[in-house]
């Protein structure tokens, strides 16, 4: 067999799967989106056009959930970033323990998201949390408004800002020593080396896993699904779609929903390709 | 150089990281074993500590058949991208063939699709042919697999790169096909490489959520999230709070073992594309 050959017969398996499962849905899911269909008799359907998108986007609880996803997702990724630099300074200038602070920071990574809600809801929610005891009060954490949301963002700042402490420990461990040395020599603070070393020379690492979390911060469905199932301002693009088209079986309106949370994520993930592209040439290259 | 000693205010931030990431999860085991009115006190330590809610959790078919639900999925998931996407990885490595730049583009686009705009044109194909809700949660490998593979291949092609090329020339000299020195050379090498593919997807398939409740109904089919979700929704299936802690508990227990055992191989493989660029 040729090598050429060969190397179309060990990438077919994989273009196959990603054909069928990935492309071929999401040209169905559009399809889908500008149809009708009947939710007594299964099977019938007819043309519907552009209709399901406008019902959406005339929607008042389809822009409450793109609000909410946003605000989410700003919110949590602004905290777990700054937590997690925190976090990874920390680590970084822990000489002793650094193996076991990186096991325990894996622990809310390694934790299942719907685990990490069951969580926070035995903490926040009366009588089997703490929260109000320590508090003094008698708030209702998972059924008011903002403290549902609230609680979201702790537990998904909880789950992740310890892989962002990760992800920027692997790049400040890329500064050479050698600079440090070279600005302490030439008499620069502790906070003049933080400013004008560490950050600029953190930020191709900080972008990338900025992006990475804004990205998984806009699919959110677990937590607000587990926590609340979207009551009290906690409903999000993908729990809203998921709620129409699964459970309302109104196919047509919640996959123009779900191809609407495909655009507004491909859009920001293009500021991801962008970024990385240079990357993946380099491991195209020969 | 020698090491200064390790200033205060150092262990506090330490001792702080430690009690952030550890103290929610001993939380939710104090109130596993928690039974009757001490549910409703905030003490630290459960005043009288039971396993009973562990055991009405064995005792409870829905969750053991969800276990073995969870394990089979994950299993054929892990199993299945490892071989598909070792062969893609090795391609993408050794071979020669055009495109590249654009197929491993191709690839990694998938990381970025959110799970919804599949989850919702594969729920109504799913139901036309019969794979909705079918038994073992077999209809959730396929677009599990196709979530899994970006990163096993993107893993796997940085570790094939760095096996040095001399050993597969040598077999190649000696009259082996590529094939053979991909099958008998570098895969032996790469062992380190397909442990951390194996394990990320692994995880992934033992944690995914949104799918399982899209693809799934009943417990012959639902895998362990999506069994938890079903029984904390506000019906009258709802279970305890208590209750849902202990099976929580135990579901995360083989995952705490991996990041124990397996810490350096996972922090390589999450942060292999953060870092380089």
């Amino acid at each position: 067999m040729s090598e050429r050959r060969l190397a179309a017969f060990m990438v077919s398996p994989s273009l196959l799967l990603i054909a069928l499962v990935a492309a071929y849905p999401i040209g169905y899911a559009i399809w889908l989106s500008l149809n009708e269909y009947s939710v007594r008799v299964a099977g019938l359907s007819r043309w519907a056009g552009l209709r399901n998108y406008e019902a959406v986007l005339s929607d008042p609880e389809f822009w409450d959930a793109f609000r909410t996803t946003f605000i989410f997702s700003i919110s949590s990724v602004a905290l777990e970033t700054v937590l997690g630099l925190a976090m990874a300074l920390a680590m970084q200038a822990a000489f002793r323990g650094q193996g076991v602070l990186r096991t325990v920071v894996l622990v809310p990574w390694a934790v299942l998201t719907v685990v990490t809600a069951i969580m926070w809801r035995s903490i926040f929610e009366t009588p089997i949390g703490f929260v109000n005891s320590v508090l003094g009060t008698e708030t209702p954490w998972l059924g008011s408004e903002p403290e549902a949301l609230i609680v979201m963002i702790v537990a998904d700042v909880w789950k992740t800002a310890p892989f962002m402490a990760l992800l920027l420990l692997a790049g400040l461990q890329t500064i050479p020593d050698e600079i440090y040395e070279a600005a302490k020599v030439d008499g620069a603070k502790a906070w003049q080396r933080f400013t004008r070393i560490t950050l600029p020379l953190l930020v191709p690492a900080l972008l990338v896993a900025l992006i990475f979390r804004t990205l998984d911060a806009l699919r959110v469905f677990d937590l607000p699904y587990v926590l609340t199932r979207g009551a009290f301002g906690t409903n999000t693009l993908s729990l809203i779609s998921f709620q129409t088209f699964q459970q309302d079986r109104i196919i047509g309106l919640g996959t123009a929903m779900a191809v609407i949370t495909f655009v507004v994520v491909m859009t920001v993930s293009f500021l991801y390709i962008r970024l990385v592209g240079g990357n993946l040439r380099g491991l195209a290259e020969e | 150089m020698t090491k200064p000693r390790t200033p205060w205010w150092l262990w506090l931030a330490v001792t702080v990281i430690v009690i952030f990431c550890l103290f929610p999860f001993y939380w939710m085991i104090n109130v596993s074993l928690k039974t009757g009115a001490d549910l409703a006190s905030s003490k630290l330590v459960p005043p009288n500590p039971s396993l009973a809610k562990y055991e009405a959790i064995f005792n409870n078919s829905n969750f053991t058949r969800a276990l073995l639900n969870s394990a089979i999925v994950s299993i054929t998931t892990t199993v299945l991208a490892l071989v598909i996407g070792s062969f893609c990885a090795f391609a993408l490595a050794r071979l020669k063939f055009k495109g590249k730049f654009w197929l491993l583009a191709l690839i990694l686009s998938i990381t970025t699709f959110p799970a919804i705009a599949i989850a919702a044109p594969i729920f109504k194909l799913w139901t036309d042919i019969g794979l909705f809700n079918a038994p073992f949660g077999l209809g959730l490998i396929p677009p599990y697999l196709t979530f899994a593979l970006p990163l096993a291949i993107y893993i796997l092609t940085s570790f094939f790169k760095e096996i040095p090329k001399d050993l597969e020339e040598a077999a190649l000299v000696d009259g082996a096909t590529h094939f053979q020195a991909f099958r008998k050379v570098v895969i032996p090498l790469a062992a380190p490489g397909l442990a951390t593919a194996g394990i990320l997807t692994f995880i992934f398939a033992w944690n995914e959520f949104l799918l399982a409740v899209t693809l799934t109904a009943s417990p012959e089919a639902r895998t362990v999230p999506a069994a938890i979700g079903f029984f904390t929704g506000a019906t009258q299936f709802e279970v305890p709070l208590g209750t849902i802690s202990a099976a929580s508990v135990v579901i995360s227990i083989p995952l705490i073992v991996m990041v124990l055992a397996f810490q350096k191989r996972i922090v390589a493989g999450l942060t292999a594309g953060a870092v380089k660029g």
